[in-house]
């Protein structure tokens, strides 16, 4: 069985961290939890990166990206793409949620919550903009494969909703 | 074996290619705004799923085609998907029935592909569900409000189950390969998914005061690679861009 733990050398977070994932710039790619590990053996640096969703077409983006930082610091790298174990939601870090919410896309919730959500039209998911509850979901699916659309009855901003995926 | 292999990783992604293009072609000729972009993730989902499996199989083959190859420059006699997911989008219900009809198969096989001996056949399987979950509830969402909705949609979406009814049955025939796969543990058995899909299938068509379609005789003959009459108009707008400018990579 595989391990869900990452396996990241120290001396490369800082570098890693100045990646951002493409799509949502506030959020770097460590803070999703889309780097699985990454290793230095014999002077050349090797990260493993999972995606959120198969079809996600920033994962290309994100590993330019990724040879592009490293270079920068000296490093060549390669970067392998990997499925096992996917990724899920519950990965993005306490500082990647707080990022999201600033940046106006409604943090996941829990499996259970999203499920009564999405299916049975509980309003569980707060306005990023003005806090309220009182939303409703407009689609399942929204800007990207990962969100849904939801709109504030409050404020009536519409707003992305990051649904959870475990 | 390995020919083998490669023909079930076939015909497990020429399933979500061909589906995904058909819903690809919805992309800004949704009935909404809304319904238009969830096609299309859908699609992408689907498009994203086949490249694993894709390039999976150019690994297998071990020779110079790419997954590019595999996926767009194959001939029509050469495709292995089901002649349901080809069904062409005739209106908003068949877009619909056809991705329902496919999702509740889809999700019942995923499961059990997870438990494949192939590793990544295994993986692409535990990425893929998560994914095809939301499909299964999009799907039978939109099958319950046409079917419980107006006169109208309920008439369209009973004649769209009652049209493709007939493509249900081959999602659980089993080809050479399939058997051999599940020989050595790595395929999944369609046969033993059958039962459980009609009873779900029927459990939502139920809630959607829709009618369970009655039919004694199915169409066959997409896993061997013969098709309907649809197939070729769909590979030409497929592989049009990729004939048209050679070696372009996804
Ligand atoms: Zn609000």
């Amino acid at each position: 069985m595989v391990t869900e733990k990452q396996h990241i050398d120290e001396a490369l977070i800082p570098i890693l961290e100045q990646v951002s994932d493409p799509e949502i710039p506030v959020l770097s790619i460590m803070d999703m939890g889309v780097v699985r590990s990454a290793s230095i053996k014999q002077g050349i640096v090797y990260v493993e990166i999972t995606p959120t969703y198969s079809g996600c077409p920033a994962m290309d983006v994100i590993g330019d990206d990724i040879i592009s930082a490293m270079s920068q610091a000296g490093y060549k790298t390669e970067v392998e793409l990997i499925l096992h174990p996917a990724w899920t939601t519950d990965w993005i870090t306490p500082k990647g949620r707080e990022a999201l919410e600033k940046y106006g896309i409604a943090a996941p919730l829990d499996a259970e919550a999203d499920k009564s959500v999405l299916l049975e039209g509980k309003q569980l998911v707060k306005c990023p903009q003005c806090g309220s509850k009182n939303t409703k979901m407009v689609s399942q699916f929204g800007s990207t494969a990962c969100k849904a659309q939801f709109q504030c009855e409050d404020c009536q901003e519409p707003f992305d909703y990051f649904k959870c995926l475990k | 074996m390995k020919e083998n292999l490669y023909k079930y990783i076939l015909g497990i992604a020429d399933n979500s290619l061909i589906l995904g293009q058909r819903m690809g072609e919805l992309c800004g000729h949704g009935p909404s705004l809304e319904t238009d972009i969830a096609c299309t993730n859908l699609s992408l989902d689907l498009f994203g799923q086949v490249r694993s499996c894709y390039q999976y199989a150019a690994k297998i083959l071990g020779d110079d085609r790419t997954e590019d190859d595999i996926a767009m420059l194959r001939k029509e006699r050469d495709y292995l998907n089901v002649l349901l997911v080809e069904q062409p989008n005739r209106d908003f219900a068949y877009v619909i029935g056809r991705q329902f009809l496919f999702d509740v198969y889809h999700h019942l096989f995923l499961t059990e592909l997870q438990k494949s001996k192939d590793l990544t056949l295994a993986a692409i399987a535990n990425k893929s569900i998560k994914e095809v979950s939301y499909h299964l509830r999009f799907s039978s969402d939109w099958v319950k409000r046409l079917g419980d909705g107006t006169e109208e949609s309920h008439a369209r979406m009973q004649e769209a189950i009652d049209g493709l009814w007939t493509y249900t049955d081959e999602l659980f025939h089993q080809t050479e390969a399939d058997k051999e796969m599940v020989a050595e543990g790595i395929g999944v058995d369609v046969t033993k998914l059958k039962e459980t899909y009609y009873n779900n299938v029927a459990g939502v068509l139920t809630e959607a005061t829709l009618q369970v379609p009655e039919l004694k005789y199915f169409q066959k003959g997409g896993k061997q690679g013969i098709h309907t009459e649809h197939l070729g108009y769909l590979l030409a707008e497929l592989q049009y861009m990729q004939r048209a400018y050679p070696n372009m990579e996804w």
